[in-house]
């Protein structure tokens, strides 16, 4: 088995209570179906929309976000899977692409020393 | 890693964000609604992305109403120079040592649900009309969004905006949410039940295709008319008539639409299938309600409902005493579509002919112009008369008006059942 980081990147939250509601009840059900199936390995966090960007050999310091908000990380969640392509499968279950968003799928570097 | 997963009421953001506009609103002032309504969009925004990775917390509604707590501190330290807020929150607002603990204290659980009733009162403004007051309650008190209340209603999505958008300016021009202890509460009270009668029916007899939408407008009703029953100035013999026809109607919603999307008259339901719960709520609201000198139109309709739910086939209903409480109703609140439920009735007693000739001396029949079960109704009683032809020609006039392909089907089994 490896692992592999799902980083969610855009897609809309906005919507009426009740579409909001939907929605977070599709990612709980879709977590829960990637526990049970044993490829969760840590379910990550989600993380704030603001930030700093340090850049440059001056190190300045400028306000996020670092990317256009349609690509902006919205969280994270660590998996373990056979492969990269069983990875990107599983990725295939999130709700994330039902409001424009996407799944960016990184194999973590496995280290052997 | 294992995510908590409570279990949660289908709709609890909605009913939620009800709560939660109405009591913000009463802390920040009426004058700043569309503030409240940000601050909630927040919390629910927050509640998703925070939900989604630890699940649902134990108690959601705690957790929904503690962030909201926070952003509404944090937008009264922000802003309190640039803005005015309620006059209830006085200088408590000027010090850190007071501010924290006012809010919590305006959001304490009690508090919250008068500041839903006051918000309910609100938004039947008298310079409102009865289908912006809709409107504003769904949107307002439901989390409805705009297109959500547009396809309640059958309606555009720039025509419901408009209108919502017209509502809020009244409501924020008020000077303040409606307090009930108010000289007027009573009046105001009297179009509540209107609002909310009228929020039902749309729910039980609107023109939405979409079972699951009308449905959820019976049950917003519902529920709204029991947040007026725990009050005890809004407990009124009116509002537990109006909650008993709701309870009442409801039971039979399972009975009008089958499986597979049929409409069935009250006459050919299957009635093993009606909510036996709600009709027991629905008697046990309607016994109650029998108090104080007042009859209003809903003790009426709820005891028309009240004899059906007691019946167990069409023909063993009690119509004479049904025709008799469509007098009283006609005497109360007389309309040409309450004339035409009395001529049903006096057909089901004294035959179809009677039936037609009630309907001949209805004195404003131009309004039912549109309505599909006018000639519906026509139809039914020269097709039990035997003339066939007369039936067939007017239920292919209710077919042209039918309001949604539910309907269409039900005339074309009617004309169907007219024969070659």
């Amino acid at each position: 088995m490896s692992e592999f980081l799902f980083l969610y990147r855009g897609g809309d939250s906005s919507g009426s209570p009740e579409e909001m509601q939907q929605t977070m009840q599709k990612w709980v059900a879709w977590m829960k179906e990637l526990g049970d199936s044993g490829n969760l390995k840590a379910i990550g966090n989600p993380l704030e929309p603001g930030g700093k960007v340090v850049k440059g050999k001056q190190k300045t310091i400028t306000d996020g976000p670092y990317a256009e908000a349609k690509d902006m990380v919205g969280g994270y969640t660590l998996i373990e899977a056979k492969d990269l392509a069983e990875a990107a499968q599983l990725s295939k279950g999130c709700p994330i692409f039902e409001k424009d968003g996407f799944v960016e799928v990184r194999p973590i570097m496995q280290i052997n020393m | 890693m294992e995510q908590r997963a409570f279990e949660i009421d289908e709709h609890l953001f909605r009913h939620e964000s009800g709560r939660m506009v109405a009591a913000l609103t009463r802390i920040f002032g009426v004058h700043n609604l569309a503030l409240a309504e940000d601050v909630v969009q927040d919390a629910f925004c927050r509640a998703l992305e925070v939900w989604k990775f630890r699940g649902i917390p134990e108690n959601p509604s705690a957790w929904l109403m503690a962030t909201a707590k926070h952003r509404a501190i944090d937008v009264l330290r922000r802003e309190r120079t640039a803005r005015t807020f309620a006059p209830e929150l006085g200088r408590l607002i000027e010090s850190e040592w007071t501010l924290s603990p006012a809010v919590h204290e305006l959001l304490g659980t009690a508090a919250i649900q008068d500041d839903e009733l006051r918000m309910i009162f609100s938004c039947c403004h008298p310079r409102l009309a009865e289908p912006a007051q809709i409107a504003l309650i769904l949107h307002i008190l439901c989390g409805f969004s705009v297109s959500e209340v547009a396809a309640a209603f059958l309606s555009s999505n720039a025509a419901i905006e408009k209108r919502i958008t017209r509502a809020k300016k009244v409501l924020a021009g008020s000077k303040k949410l409606f307090e009930l202890t108010a000289a007027d509460f009573s009046a105001r009270l009297s179009a509540v039940h209107r609002a909310l009668y009228l929020l039902f029916n749309e729910g039980y007899h609107g023109a939405s295709a979409e079972t699951a939408v009308r449905a959820e407008l019976c049950g917003e009703a519902l529920r709204l008319a029991g947040l007026l029953r725990r009050h005890p100035l809004a407990a009124t013999p009116a509002t537990l008539a109006l909650g008993a026809l709701m309870c009442l109607h409801a039971a039979r919603l399972p009975g009008r639409v089958d499986a597979s999307g049929e409409l069935h008259t009250l006459f050919e339901q299957d009635r093993s299938r009606w909510d036996m719960q709600l009709i027991g709520e629905g008697q046990r609201l309607l016994d109650l309600s029998a108090t104080g000198s007042e009859l209003t139109e809903y003790h009426v309709e709820a005891a028309i409902a009240s004899v059906h739910a007691r019946a167990r086939s069409a023909e063993e209903t009690d119509w004479e005493r049904i025709v008799g409480l469509y007098d009283m109703l006609m005497a109360i609140r007389p309309s040409p579509v309450v004339a035409l439920n009395r001529a049903i009735a006096i057909a089901q007693q004294d035959g179809p002919d009677r039936g037609l000739d009630a309907i001949r001396s209805i004195g404003d029949l131009d309004r039912l112009a549109s309505y599909p079960f006018y000639p519906a109704t026509l139809g039914e009683l020269e097709l039990r008369g035997g003339r066939r032809a007369a039936a067939r020609d007017h239920f292919c006039k209710a077919l042209t008006l039918a309001r949604s392909p539910m309907e269409r089907r039900f005339m074309e089994r009617r004309i169907g059942a007219c024969g070659e």
